[in-house]
């Protein structure tokens, strides 16, 4: 293990807003992205089912 | 029929891409002068730099060259590129890695003096990540093969 | 062999394939994440002379890597589909090009926040930054295009234009730090040279950019699932997959 305590682990040296920063927006991504594609993939499977009941 | 059309397109395709990329390189070589960041001292000193207007230096900050006025803001270093150098006078903040011995790009003017007035000092680092231990590893054993080396010099 | 692949690249046989292989991508994006990240926060050492800083780069270099990777990949699907004129090709190319531009995003995003500490700035006009904004550039170019012409037919090509002239970006991109001199660093990994890294970095990095990779995939191919739903609204086999209930 690198880190003495936990504090020192959430304080990265100093540099904790640049490196919490990066990994928190890329995981804020990549969940934005799995629940948009969610939404749109549901969205689509209703549309098209309205459309095989006609 | 249907894949002889398909052959040419991908042909055609082909052909397209190889004349996208040698525009390009063509464009890239065109815009040589404008694409370097910064100019190295051996540039400077051959006068290769542009008169007038400001522009970037980079290399390594001489290691002992590095001096802090009284008011603990300006200071003075000397930007090397191991055969030529320019001195740099700087007012301001200066990034973390800013060290003698490392890399250094500073924006400004150069005087008839020769100094180069800076206005922004950036750090430029290496592609080498390894633990404290390693670097100093490292370092003892460059100086330990640069004592054997001397004699012979 | 050829029947198999033509088969496969119709949509409706493509559509339930894609189904079962998002899980097995998904899976394996977040078990690589997660040693990815165990690596990367406790068992690589602190850099010595970036600190603790330079861990920004287990997300920005996989990030980087990403944004080229997929711009090929969609710039050999938008080629095959042009060829082809296989309509499933050029709905892969469509697919793929948000999660590239998402990356590439994030890949400027976190060079912004590892340069402030490290050079001294937030941005700086060099070779490799300014290649990369217009790598965003391409991938947003590319998308309002498709999403601008009705005819998904014409769509298709216009993309398909558009992702191959910007293919020439991407070595571009990759030899920049090699052929200008820039502010940004040269490559840590290169080939036929041992990286100039320790293992445990290296290990970490790898393991993040494998879990892109598959995380790229799982994205890639729930999109394509969408697009090819939207596309093929009229056509029998969605509606029977519709009428059938399943998804």
């Amino acid at each position: 293990m690198q880190w003495a305590s936990w504090s020192a682990f959430f304080n990265m040296g100093g540099y904790a807003f640049y490196v919490w920063f990066s990994f928190g927006l890329t995981a804020l991504c990549v969940v934005w992205e799995v629940l948009a594609l969610r939404k749109r993939s549901q969205q689509a499977l209703r549309l098209s089912k309205l459309l095989a009941q006609d | 029929m249907a894949l002889k059309a398909r052959h040419k397109r991908f042909v055609l395709i082909g052909i397209g891409l190889a004349l996208i990329g040698l525009a390009a390189m063509l464009i890239l070589n065109a815009f040589q002068s404008n694409m370097v960041f910064f100019y190295t001292p051996t540039q400077v000193a051959k006068g290769e730099v542009p008169k007038n207007t400001g522009f970037r230096i980079g290399g390594l900050v001489e290691a002992g060259s590095l001096k802090r006025g009284d008011d603990g803001l300006t200071i003075n270093f000397v930007v090397t590129d191991t055969s030529k150098t320019v001195p740099v006078i700087y007012k301001g903040v200066l990034p973390d890695l800013f060290k003698e011995g490392k890399g250094v790009v500073a924006q400004g003017k150069i005087g008839a003096d020769g100094l180069f007035v800076a206005s922004e000092v950036l750090a430029k680092h290496d592609e080498n990540y390894m633990p404290p231990e390693a670097a100093a590893a490292l370092k003892s054993a460059q100086e330990q093969s640069k004592t054997l080396v001397m004699p012979t010099k | 062999m050829n029947i198999k692949w033509f088969k496969y690249s119709s949509p409706q046989t493509f559509y339930p394939l894609a189904g079962k292989m998002i899980p097995w991508f998904a899976w394996l994006a977040v078990v690589l994440a997660i040693a990815g990240l165990y690596v990367s926060f406790a068992i690589a050492p602190t850099d010595f002379q970036q600190g603790e800083a330079y861990r920004i780069i287990f997300v920005h270099v996989p990030a980087a890597w990403m944004s080229m990777f997929i711009y090929i990949v969609m710039a050999v699907w938008a080629a095959i589909g042009l060829g082809l004129n296989a309509r499933l090709s050029a709905m892969m190319a469509q697919a793929l090009a948000p999660t590239g531009a998402i990356f590439t995003l994030l890949a400027l995003v976190t060079g912004s926040l590892w340069g402030k500490p490290m050079w001294g700035a937030w941005w700086v006009w060099d070779a490799r930054l300014t290649s990369e904004l217009i790598l965003l550039f391409l991938y947003l170019g590319f998308m309002a295009l498709q999403s601008s012409i009705d005819d998904p037919r014409r769509a298709d090509r216009a993309g398909a234009l558009l992702a191959l002239v910007g293919v020439v970006n991407v070595p571009i991109i990759y030899f920049s730090v090699k052929w200008w001199n820039t502010l940004h660093q040269g490559s840590t990994i290169n080939m036929g040279v041992a990286p100039k890294m320790a293992m445990t970095m290296l290990l970490g990095m790898l393991l993040m950019a494998l879990a892109f990779w598959m995380y790229s995939i799982a994205a890639a191919l729930m999109r394509v699932r969408c697009i090819m739903l939207e596309r093929e609204r009229s056509a029998d086999w969605v509606k029977e997959l519709s009428a059938g209930g399943k998804s």
